[in-house]
């Protein structure tokens, strides 16, 4: 196995505000192989963006500050990295797409400038060359009648058609990572099929990574070929997209799934709330919301990731020595949701009565 | 309909003009609801889906008369809201109340979220300030909050203690009817889980009807009793939920249902894709409104063309009728390095570059269509558009273009609005004339 394009490793970043220090990312660490999609999923204030913008040093300096840990892209540590260096990786090797196209295109320039812009940035070519070959991805992300739309403005285009753009401009100087933020999340669900649908095969053609980062696991199940799932600056569970989702192993996971509407079976609110990123609980960040915590859960530091199956790790004790795991994975999911569909509501009722999550 | 209707809501538009110049002159309409009918039984809760911009939020509006309808009836318990005066507005909008999207923009941040949950008591005349806040406070509660939350202001509370707060001020006249317009969207799946399971506890508890309008089809699945689909100002179905999802008649509600992303990754595949974009509402397409990205948009019946063939012919019609520019086409092919100049790249090449834009293939499957096909594009080539919107025009046309379908009940219980549903239709496969 050749090594990851993108190795995270025990990254932590934290945010100095007036009422204290914010430890939004506290000693992260997955990997990114070439040619894959890693989806980061989890609820908002679970550190998901912060971590993926540190990699390029995209987040404020100060209020923000990466404490420690390893951004290891194709060997480069890139914390280490010059502001100079880091210049032209951004948008070059690795480029971002972010949620809102509106505010990531400059409304008072052609679409086409824009991206005529970003590959002369990165590429010594010509103005016309660098503008064929805007015509081109706008071509290749599925803008029809590149040639006649080249000139036109932002506010020409519709929602889902700015995301194309933005992402045209992301591919502008063929970048080995793509880092993509709620990139559907502001678009409807039929514009959303078919970015989805876009970026799968512009990877394809491309054979870049994604770094994918969501709050919506239908879309992980969509495009994920793995899936990190962070909790409150934490990864709570990592593996492939089909170990993740057929055998969710994390009380989180499974909660995050349970309160999914719309799936046929009763929906289950997780209830509590998230913690105070300034003062984390001791222990595991998620036992005040765990149905399973024990003792172990409430003290000490948060759990190591644990592997429970081949490439498949989560930061649970119940892993750990002289706890029984199945308690926490059942059956299959589908098996014990079967089970227990008949009395999930009461379940949620006596489990979940924390914040009034009960009705 | 096991009961009378508490709203009856019969040809509801909504039309805003387009004006031009120092006068005002109208030069057009957005029309953002386009005559929708719905009844909403007391207890019931009604959704309304669709893609943003089909007029959804404007039709909530309407039925509140926080925007005056352009046309059509609002009844209420009997009584038609839009001959009311401003007494009569005031009576009714004590039984009906609404709840917003965005928490943190409908509260006063000056006012104490308690003040803010009385404040519709003060208007409609409880002078009582203790009375009032007795009330809030054991409505706080209900919600899941404390009473003691009363004195605390908005910036305080997190997004969905917000909505819960915003829950509390609806039903605090304790009405007969809610419209929640996108109540849970800018919530985490967490939080909207509990708002969800909230509001359906209050809504048994006080026999409230909710008109709930969502984008997003999972939380539609998981509130409502009845679902009606919107696209472009118009409602295309309308159907018990259960009926909806399971066996979906209009050919948008199966696109919208098939987008929905779901949590199972071995689903990946099994999309129906729309192509395009919502066509603009202040022109919208003649005959059924979808045909311009209807993936079963009914063929012609002199030929024999495949669906998606023929779904690709008529994109490539319907564009040129709106005009295309060819020496476009011709400067994509210089930039592509086809040919040095634009006069120099053949026609032939020029044909093949639009048939590969609209994936119509380079010839298609019925000769006859073949033929008027191709002698459309070398008149549009050879710079005779006219002539070539001709031709085109009269042989690749469909019923979903000529005529606007009508809300109709068919055998699965929904009531689509689509030519496919019709029997006519659906019986007679289009003929074949070889």
């Amino acid at each position: 196995m050749t090594d990851p394009l993108l190795s995270i490793r025990e990254l932590r970043v934290r945010f100095d505000t007036d009422e204290g220090v914010v430890q939004a990312v506290d000693g992260v660490s997955f990997d990114v192989e070439r040619g894959e999609t890693v989806c980061v999923v989890g609820e908002s204030g679970s550190g998901k963006t912060v971590a993926c913008e540190s990699v390029t040093r995209l987040i404020p300096m100060p209020p923000g500050e990466i404490a420690g840990g390893e951004i290891l892209f194709d060997g480069e540590d890139l914390t280490e990295a010059s502001e100079k260096r880091l210049e032209s990786i951004r948008g070059g090797r690795i480029a971002h797409v972010f949620q809102n196209p509106q505010s990531a295109l400059n409304p008072v320039y052609p679409i086409g400038a824009q991206i005529v812009e970003a590959i002369r940035l990165h590429r010594d070519v010509s103005k016309q060359a660098a503008r064929d070959r805007a015509i081109d991805l706008l071509d290749r992300v599925g803008i029809p009648e590149a040639t006649a739309r080249v000139d036109d403005y932002p506010h020409e285009f519709s929602g889902g058609m700015k995301q194309r753009v933005v992402i045209a401009m992301a591919l502008a100087a063929d970048p080995d990572l793509l880092v993509a933020d709620e990139p559907t999340t502001a678009l409807d669900v039929t514009i959303q099929a078919q970015i989805l649908r876009l970026l799968r095969d512009l990877q394809a053609e491309f054979g870049m990574s994604i770094v994918f980062v969501t709050h919506d696991l239908g879309v992980v199940a969509e495009i994920a070929d793995r899936v990190v799932v962070m909790y409150a600056g934490r990864v709570m569970e990592t593996g492939s997209v089909h170990d993740v989702f057929d055998r969710p192993s994390h009380p989180y996971t499974k909660a995050l799934l349970d309160c999914l509407p719309g799936q046929g079976q009763s929906m289950r609110p997780i209830g509590g709330t998230l913690p105070d990123l300034k003062q984390p609980p001791a222990g595991c960040r998620f036992h005040p919301r765990c149905p399973h915590a024990t003792a172990d859960c409430r003290t000490g530091t948060h759990p190591e990731l644990l592997p429970v199956g081949s490439g498949h790790d989560a930061a649970c004790v119940y892993y750990g020595p002289g706890y029984d795991s199945t308690v926490i994975r059942g059956e299959s999911v589908s098996e014990s949701r079967a089970a227990d569909g008949g009395d999930a509501v009461a379940d949620s009722d006596s489990d979940h009565d924390t914040t009034g999550g009960d009705c | 309909m096991p009961s009378d209707p508490l709203l009856s809501v019969r040809d509801l538009k909504k039309h805003y003009p387009i004006t031009q110049g120092v006068l005002k002159k109208e030069v057009g309409r957005v029309k953002a609801v386009d005559g929708i009918s719905f009844d909403v039984t007391p207890g019931e809760t009604l959704g309304i889906v669709g893609e943003s911009g089909c007029g959804k939020s404007t039709a909530a509006a309407s039925l509140l008369r926080l925007e005056d309808p352009t046309g059509g009836a609002v009844v209420f318990d009997g009584d038609d809201i839009t001959d009311y005066d401003d007494a009569g507005l005031k009576r009714f909008r004590r039984r009906a109340q609404m709840m917003f999207q965005d928490p943190s923009s409908s509260f006063d941040p000056r006012m104490s979220v308690g003040e803010s949950v009385a404040e519709p008591l003060a208007i409609h005349g409880m002078r009582d300030r203790r009375r009032r806040r007795r009330i809030v406070e054991n409505l706080l509660e209900r919600v899941g909050l404390s009473a003691s939350d009363f004195d605390r202001y908005p910036h305080e509370f997190s997004g969905g203690q917000k909505q819960r707060i915003a829950l509390a001020r609806a039903l605090v006249l304790n009405p007969d009817l809610v419209v929640a317009d996108e109540p849970v969207s800018a919530l985490d799946v967490s939080i909207q889980a509990e708002i969800i399971s909230l509001m359906r506890g209050l809504q048994a508890e006080f026999g409230l009807a909710i008109v709930f309008i969502s984008h997003d089809l999972s939380v539609v699945r998981e509130v409502c009793d009845r679902v009606a689909v919107m696209y472009l100002g118009e409602i295309v179905e309308i159907a018990e939920t259960e009926t909806l999802f399971d066996d979906p008649q209009h050919p948008y509600t199966r696109a919208l249902i098939s987008s929905i992303p779901t949590p199972d990754p071995a689903r990946r595949d099994e999309r129906v894709e729309l192509s395009g974009d919502v066509p603009s509402p202040s022109n919208p397409p003649s005959g059924c409104r979808f045909h311009t990205r209807c993936p079963e948009v009914i063929p012609p019946e002199q030929f024999d063309l495949e669906q998606r063939e023929w779904r690709h012919v008529l994109d490539l019609r319907l564009r040129i009728d709106k005009g295309i520019d060819v020496d476009d086409v011709r400067a994509f092919l210089v930039a592509e390095d086809v040919a040095d100049a634009p006069e120099a790249v053949p026609d032939a090449a020029v044909e093949r570059e639009l048939r590969r834009e609209f994936d119509v293939p380079d010839a298609l499957s019925d000769r006859a269509a073949e033929e008027t096909l191709s002698s459309g594009l070398s008149a549009l080539v050879a710079g005779d558009l006219e002539q070539a919107r001709r031709t085109l025009d009269e042989a690749f046309t469909t019923v979903c273009e000529r005529e606007h379908p009508e809300l109709e009940r068919t055998a699965s219980g929904s009531e689509p609005a689509c030519h496919l549903a019709t029997e006519s239709v659906a019986i007679d496969p289009p003929a074949n004339h070889d």
